[in-house]
C-alpha cells in the first residue's frame, strides 16, 4: 500500500525543523498593487507544530499572506523561507515542489465543481502522486471520516451545504498529509454550530496529526476557540476516540495572534496577551469589541 | 482624452503580452511532463464530437443555400450545370474554414471562457496550482491541442455536407443530374484548393481556442466578469477568425499560386 507521507527531508534541516523548528518564516516582505500597498515592513515565523491566526479587517492583507507562501503571488521586497528553503524566487516548477508539502483551506472551499467528493478529495493522489486507484479510494474514505463526511463521498459539490463544502475542503487539503495547512476564513459565513464543527477539525489536524497551520479569519470566536483548546487521541483500534480540552497555558502560547492593520502587523502575541493589549489599545479594543 | 488613450493601448500592449507569455508556457508544457492525456482526450471529445451537430446543420444549409443562390444567377447565363463548380470551390476554399471556424468561436470559444473564467473567481485555479497542478498543462493544453486538431476534422466534415446540401438542392430544386453536379464539383477543385482548405482550419482552431483559454484565465470582478470574458472571447476569437482567413489567404495564395 502507498502510505502518506511527506518526501523526507536532510537529516540536518529535519532536526532543525521538529518541534518548534522554524517551518515559515517571513522577512521583512513588502507587496504593493499599483499605488497600493498591500503588505508593509511584515515578519514573523510559523514554528513546527504551532499555529499563527491572523485577524484583520477585510483588506487588510491576511489572504495575501497565504497567497505569497504557496508561490501565488510574489513579494516586491523580503524574503520568504518553506520548510528552510527560500521560496521568493523560485520559478513555478520549483514552486511545485514546495507546494507538495503545503496544503490550503480556500474561502468558500474552492472545490471543483465537475468532480465528485471523492474525486475532489483525491485528487492529487490520483493526478499528481499517481497512487494505485484502490490506495487512493482507501486514504479518501480515511480523511472523509476524519471531518465526518463518508457518507457524502459520491455527492457533488453542489449538493454539499456550505459547512460541508468547507469540510471537503479540508480533508482534500489534508489528503496527501502535508506537514502545513493554510486556512482562509474557513468559517465565515457558517453558523455557529458548523463553524465549531471546523473550528474542532483545524484543532485535531493541529494536535493529533502535528500538523503546523495558519489560520486567517475575522471570526474572532473562532480564533480564540483554535488557540485555547488542545485535542487528545483516545483508545484504539476501533474504539479509536478524540476529546477536545481547554489548553494548557503552555499549549496556549504555541498559537500567536497577529493583527494585520492597512499591511502592517499591529499586534503579535498569545490569547492572553491580546485581550490584556484592548485596555491600552484602542484599535484592538475596537476589533475585539 | 489623451491619457485614456494612452491607457487604452498600454492595456492593449499587456493583453498582447500576457497572450504571448502563455502561448510561450503552453509550448514549454507540450514537450516537457508532466502531459495530462486523459483530458486531452476529455477536450477532443467535448470540443470535436460536441460541436459536430451544430457544424453539420451549418455546413449543410450554407451548401444548399449557395446552390440555390448561384442557381438562380448562373440561370441567367445558361450555365446552370455549373453550380457544382462553384459550390465545391466556396465550401473548399472559404465557406467551410470559416464557417465552422465562427461556429467553434461561438460554441467553444465562449464556453472555454465561461468555464475557465467562474474557475478562476472561484478560486479554483489557485486551488490547483496549491495541489500541485500546472494549469496551463490541465486546462490550457489540451483545449489548444483539440482545437488544433478536431477543427480542421469538422471542417472538412462541414465542406463534404455542404457540398451533399448543395447536390440536394441541384438534383431536386434546379434539376440538374447528379453526374453532371458531381463531375462540376470536381472540375471546380484545384489541389491548392484543397490545401488553402486544410491549412486554414488548423490556425483557425488554435487562434478561437487560445484566445478562449487567454480571455478565461484573465477573467477578474466575479460573475459579472465571467459574463463580460464570454462576450469578449466570442467577439474577440469571431472577428479573428476573418482577420486571420483573410492573412492565411493572402499568405497561402503568395506561396502556392
Amino acid at each position: 500500500m502507498t502510505t502518506a507521507k511527506p518526501a523526507p527531508r536532510p537529516p540536518l534541516l529535519e532536526e532543525a525543523l521538529a518541534h518548534g523548528g522554524p517551518i515559515i518564516v517571513f522577512d521583512d516582505i513588502e507587496l504593493a498593487f499599483d499605488e497600493k500597498v498591500i503588505l508593509r515592513n511584515v515578519s514573523f515565523t510559523l514554528r513546527t507544530g504551532h499555529t499563527k491566526i491572523f485577524l484583520g479587517a477585510s483588506g487588510a492583507g491576511k489572504s495575501t499572506i497565504l497567497r505569497l507562501i504557496l508561490g501565488l503571488l510574489k513579494p516586491d521586497a523580503g524574503r520568504i523561507f518553506v520548510n528552510g528553503e527560500q521560496i521568493d524566487s523560485m520559478t513555478e516548477d520549483q514552486l511545485m515542489a514546495v507546494r507538495a508539502d503545503l496544503g490550503m483551506v480556500f474561502q468558500e472551499g474552492a472545490l471543483f465543481d465537475s468532480l465528485t467528493v471523492r474525486e475532489n478529495v483525491g485528487y492529487k493522489l490520483d493526478e499528481e502522486l499517481h497512487w494505485p486507484a484502490a490506495d487512493v479510494d482507501r486514504r479518501v474514505e480515511e480523511v472523509l471520516g476524519f471531518v465526518g463526511l463518508k457518507d457524502f463521498i459520491d455527492r457533488m459539490p453542489s449538493e454539499l451545504s456550505g459547512g460541508q463544502r468547507r469540510r471537503v475542503a479540508i480533508a482534500r487539503a489534508m489528503a496527501a498529509k502535508p506537514r502545513i495547512l493554510f486556512y482562509d476564513e474557513p468559517t465565515t459565513g457558517l453558523d455557529p454550530i458548523t463553524a465549531l464543527t471546523v473550528d474542532q477539525e483545524i484543532v485535531k489536524l493541529r494536535d493529533l496529526e502535528g500538523v503546523s497551520s495558519i489560520l486567517v479569519t475575522h471570526q474572532l470566536r473562532d480564533a480564540f476557540y483554535v488557540a485555547e483548546h488542545s485535542a487528545f487521541g483516545t483508545g484504539a483500534g476501533d474504539a479509536r476516540g478524540m476529546r477536545l480540552e481547554r489548553a494548557t497555558p503552555q499549549k496556549e502560547d504555541e498559537a500567536e495572534f497577529i493583527l494585520l492593520r492597512d499591511g502592517r502587523i499591529h499586534f503579535e502575541g498569545n490569547a492572553t496577551e491580546l485581550r490584556e493589549a484592548q485596555q491600552k489599545d484602542a484599535y484592538i479594543a475596537a476589533f475585539l469589541s | 482624452m489623451i491619457s485614456r488613450f494612452v491607457e487604452w493601448i498600454k492595456a492593449a500592449l499587456l493583453e498582447v503580452q500576457e497572450y504571448v507569455r502563455m502561448l510561450g508556457k503552453v509550448g514549454r508544457a507540450l514537450v516537457t511532463p508532466p502531459f495530462y492525456f486523459r483530458d486531452v482526450v476529455e477536450q477532443f471529445d467535448a470540443i470535436g464530437v460536441g460541436s459536430l451537430t451544430v457544424v453539420l446543420l451549418t455546413g449543410m444549409f450554407t451548401g444548399m443555400v449557395l446552390a440555390l443562390q448561384s442557381g438562380q444567377t448562373l440561370d441567367q447565363f445558361g450555365a446552370r450545370s455549373m453550380v457544382g463548380r462553384l459550390v465545391s470551390a466556396s465550401m473548399v476554399k472559404e465557406l467551410g474554414p470559416v464557417l465552422t471556424g465562427l461556429m467553434v468561436a461561438g460554441r467553444v470559444g465562449s464556453g472555454i471562457a465561461a468555464e475557465l473564467g467562474s474557475m478562476v473567481v472561484t478560486d479554483q485555479i489557485a486551488a490547483l496550482r496549491a495541489l500541485g497542478t500546472d494549469p496551463i498543462r490541465k486546462l490550457v493544453l489540451p483545449r489548444i491541442l483539440a482545437g488544433l486538431f478536431m477543427v480542421p476534422i469538422l471542417t472538412v466534415i462541414s465542406t463534404a455536407v455542404g457540398m451533399v446540401g448543395g447536390w440536394l438542392v441541384t438534383f431536386s430544386l434546379l434539376r440538374v443530374a447528379s453526374s453532371v453536379y458531381w463531375n462540376s464539383v470536381v472540375q471546380g477543385l484545384f489541389i491548392q484548393d484543397v490545401w488553402m482548405g486544410l491549412i486554414k482550419p488548423f490556425v483557425l482552431g488554435f487562434t478561437i481556442v487560445s484566445l478562449g483559454c487567454h480571455v478565461g484565465m484573465r477573467t477578474t470582478g466575479g460573475t459579472q466578469g465571467v459574463g463580460r470574458s464570454t462576450t469578449n472571447a466570442v467577439v474577440a476569437s469571431s472577428v479573428a477568425v476573418i482577420a486571420v482567413d483573410y492573412l492565411v489567404t493572402q499568405l497561402l495564395i503568395v506561396l502556392m499560386y
